[in-house]
């Protein structure tokens, strides 16, 4: 090599290592229910997701959303083929803790990062918490939690508490019961997806209790609030966001309006990206995004954040960038604690008859820089 | 346990019977006129429910959405038989369940399409509104007049099969089915008439039930596999069956729901007590099915002897 050559050369790599940062590319696989009866919960964190990538403006992230029908085999198969034929680097999208519990171990343990916009089963939050995995939105007990001490500060003292029988449904009492300091009237497992529930609501009515907490997500809490309407009983309802979403609200009518339920977003949060991203998912998608919605596209934004700060290949370079959440958040402060769970604050909200439609509005906070209990458990 | 809430759950029981009857009759039938599998009839009670929801919307009554609904699921069901079923007659079973599965696929992405993926509203009728005082329970004044609905449906049916023309036919179709083309019946129109029945009872039950459900894209099979269950206790091509499978599935799993996590919270404490209760009640009704299956291969009313 002559001179000349070897000194443009040596020009070339200079330049290259003072050039900027680019945002280092990534291929992400959501996986998310886009059918049945969980499928307004999966469109909305798809919508929110893409449109955290189409405002950035940049083509760092090339994603691929493929339907798992809230079925565990079908997120597991998927996931493989994601993992071994397209060689994603980054796996997101799980709505539902049962199909997280299939596919996120496996996930990680192949060095694959997982983050997520939704599920936070308790059993991934402590002991078997994992260096790759990151839940954006939180750990499952935590707005549960909220639900419970709000219950005591409403007064309540012999609460009917319900979830379905599934990790979040499990993880949905604990956390009621964690903080919540009255008695039980009674307390109930339904099915995943069940439609009907006379016999539950009989239950309650038989049990003297005055007051009713239920984690019911998308079709199923409508049902129940339908349902509820019709049985004459009239105890007063508190819960958390997933079962009085925006996503569900249209759905339920007026029977809705008043219900205390705990979250750590709201329509109405005050904030500059909040506000942002409100605006900019109405344009787009014409509707009021809900709290799914605001989770994939943190998610979004959390993972273009640290590819503009490492190359996802570099797994300890991109997992510190992970850690450090350094964007915008749409609920305000974010952090990650140390088993990769959101510290965060959780919002009382009311439903209330917004421009046009029920929505949620905020009426207190329940806790400040929330931590789950499961952190001190992880060892990473 | 108090009395009321015994009452209570056996209306409960009764009332989730008589819905599961009219998916389970129209299943019934055609697989005893036709011989055919239908897996797609959970997308004519989505279908039924959709338009029901839609059209209420539009018309502000409840009573023109149920119309529309019956009579939307019935046209479906008309042009679904004219368009793909009429051609899997004379194909095993194995092929129309194919066809029949390939069409939940298609129905529900085009209900998608057109209704979005967000479920939709449906209110009850004011007329319906509220709970009526029965002597020692008030009961939702809906799922009364369900239990109306379903038990007037069940004898209008017993009555066109046992007293008209039509009703005849179907039966002669039941039995011999070659017989009656040669004694010149149009089996074909029957076929087509008979699909379009089960279709509309099937939107029926899904405009009925959606107004105190979440009205969804897949809603519908959730109820098939229930109603899969009931006319295989109840004898496949048996309405009769189907009544008795429907009221004993619908009873049996809304009792069991509500007494097992009671009855192992006698010797459990009562989180393990839900848990094992609530798991073990699912499975209810699917060990019935099993037991009849062993006892009685052919379910409790064979249709064909």
């Amino acid at each position: 090599m002559s001179f000349a050559k070897r000194a443009a050369a040596s020009i070339a790599a200079l330049t290259l290592a003072a050039a900027p940062a680019v945002a280092q590319e990534a291929r992400v696989g959501m996986i998310t229910t886009l059918s049945g009866g969980g499928a307004g919960l999966g469109v909305d964190v798809r919508d929110g997701f893409e449109l955290a990538l189409a405002q950035s403006g940049s083509d760092a992230v090339e994603l691929i959303v493929e339907d798992d029908a809230r079925r565990p085999e079908l997120a597991v198969q998927i996931a493989r083929r994601m993992i071994q034929s397209e060689r994603v680097d980054i796996l997101t999208g799980i709505i539902w803790s049962n199909l997280a519990m299939a596919v996120v171990p496996s996930t990680v343990a192949q060095g694959v990062f997982y983050i997520s916009p939704n599920a936070g089963p308790s059993a991934l939050a402590g002991e078997n918490c994992s260096e790759n995995y990151f839940n954006a939105a939180w750990q499952n007990d935590s707005l549960h939690e909220a639900a419970g001490a709000t219950a005591n500060e409403l007064g309540y003292e012999n609460t009917f508490i319900m979830a379905p029988n599934y990790p979040a449904g499990t993880d949905a009492l604990t956390g009621f019961k964690r903080h919540y300091d009255g008695e039980l009237a009674g307390e109930l497992f339904t099915q995943l997806g069940q439609t009907d529930y006379a016999a539950e609501i009989a239950q309650i009515r038989d049990s003297g209790a005055d007051s009713i907490f239920f984690f019911l997500p998308g079709g199923m809490g409508i049902s129940f609030m339908r349902q509820y309407e019709q049985s004459g009983l009239d105890l007063p309802i508190v819960s958390a966001a997933f079962s009085f979403g925006q996503d569900m609200l249209p759905a339920m009518g007026e029977n809705a309006l008043g219900v205390i339920n705990t979250s750590q977003w709201s329509p109405d949060l005050d904030n500059a990206a909040n506000e942002a991203f409100i605006e900019a998912f109405r344009a787009e998608y014409g509707r009021t995004p809900s709290l799914y919605a605001s989770q994939g596209y943190d998610t979004a934004n959390l993972i273009l954040s640290a590819l503009e700060q490492a190359d996802v290949d570099d797994a300890d370079a991109f997992r510190e960038a992970l850690r450090a959440a350094d964007f915008d958040s749409v609920r305000g402060d974010f952090a990650f604690a140390a088993n990769h769970h959101p510290i965060q604050d959780i919002y009382i909200r009311e439903v209330v008859q917004g421009d046009g439609e029920l929505t949620n509005r905020i009426i207190g906070t329940a806790f400040e820089d929330h931590v789950d209990v499961y952190v001190d458990e992880c060892r990473m | 346990m108090s009395l009321s809430l015994l009452v209570e759950q056996l209306l409960n029981g009764v009332q989730f019977g008589l819905m599961l009857f009219l998916m389970a009759a129209g299943l019934t039938l055609v697989f005893g006129v036709m011989g055919l599998i239908n897996l797609a009839h959970g997308s004519l009670y989505m279908i039924g429910a959709f338009v029901c929801a839609v059209v209420a919307g539009w018309l502000g009554s409840f009573w023109l959405g149920l119309v529309a609904g019956l009579a939307a699921a019935a046209a479906a069901g008309a042009i679904i038989e004219v368009v793909v079923i009429r051609r899997l007659y004379a194909r095993d079973h194995l092929d129309q369940v194919l066809a029949t599965f390939a069409l939940i696929l298609i129905l529900s992405e085009g209900v998608r399409i057109i209704f979005g993926p967000f479920p939709l509203y449906l209110s009850v009728p004011d007329l319906l509104n509220g709970t009526v005082s029965l002597g020692i329970v008030d009961y939702s004044l809906y799922r009364l007049a369900l239990i109306g609905v379903g038990l007037l449906t069940a004898l209008g049916l017993w009555l066109l099969i046992a007293r008209t023309r039509l009703g005849i036919r179907i039966r002669a179709g039941e039995s011999d089915r070659e017989m009656i083309a040669a004694l010149g019946v149009n089996i074909r129109a029957l076929y087509t008439v008979v699909f379009a029945l089960g279709a509309a009872l099937a939107g029926m039950a899904g405009a009925l039930v959606g107004a105190i459900q979440s009205v969804q894209v897949g809603m519908g099979e959730p109820v098939l596999i229930l109603a899969f269950v009931v006319i295989v206790i109840g004898g496949i091509g048996s309405i009769k069956g189907a009544m008795v499978g429907a009221l004993l599935v619908g009873v049996i799993d809304t009792m069991g729901r509500f007494l097992l996590p009671r009855a192992f919270g006698l010797f459990l404490d009562p989180s393990q007590a839900m848990d094992v209760g609530a798991a073990l009640a699912s499975m209810l009704i699917y060990i019935l099915m099993a037991l009849v299956l062993i006892l009685r291969p052919r379910g409790l009313f064979p249709a064909n002897g």
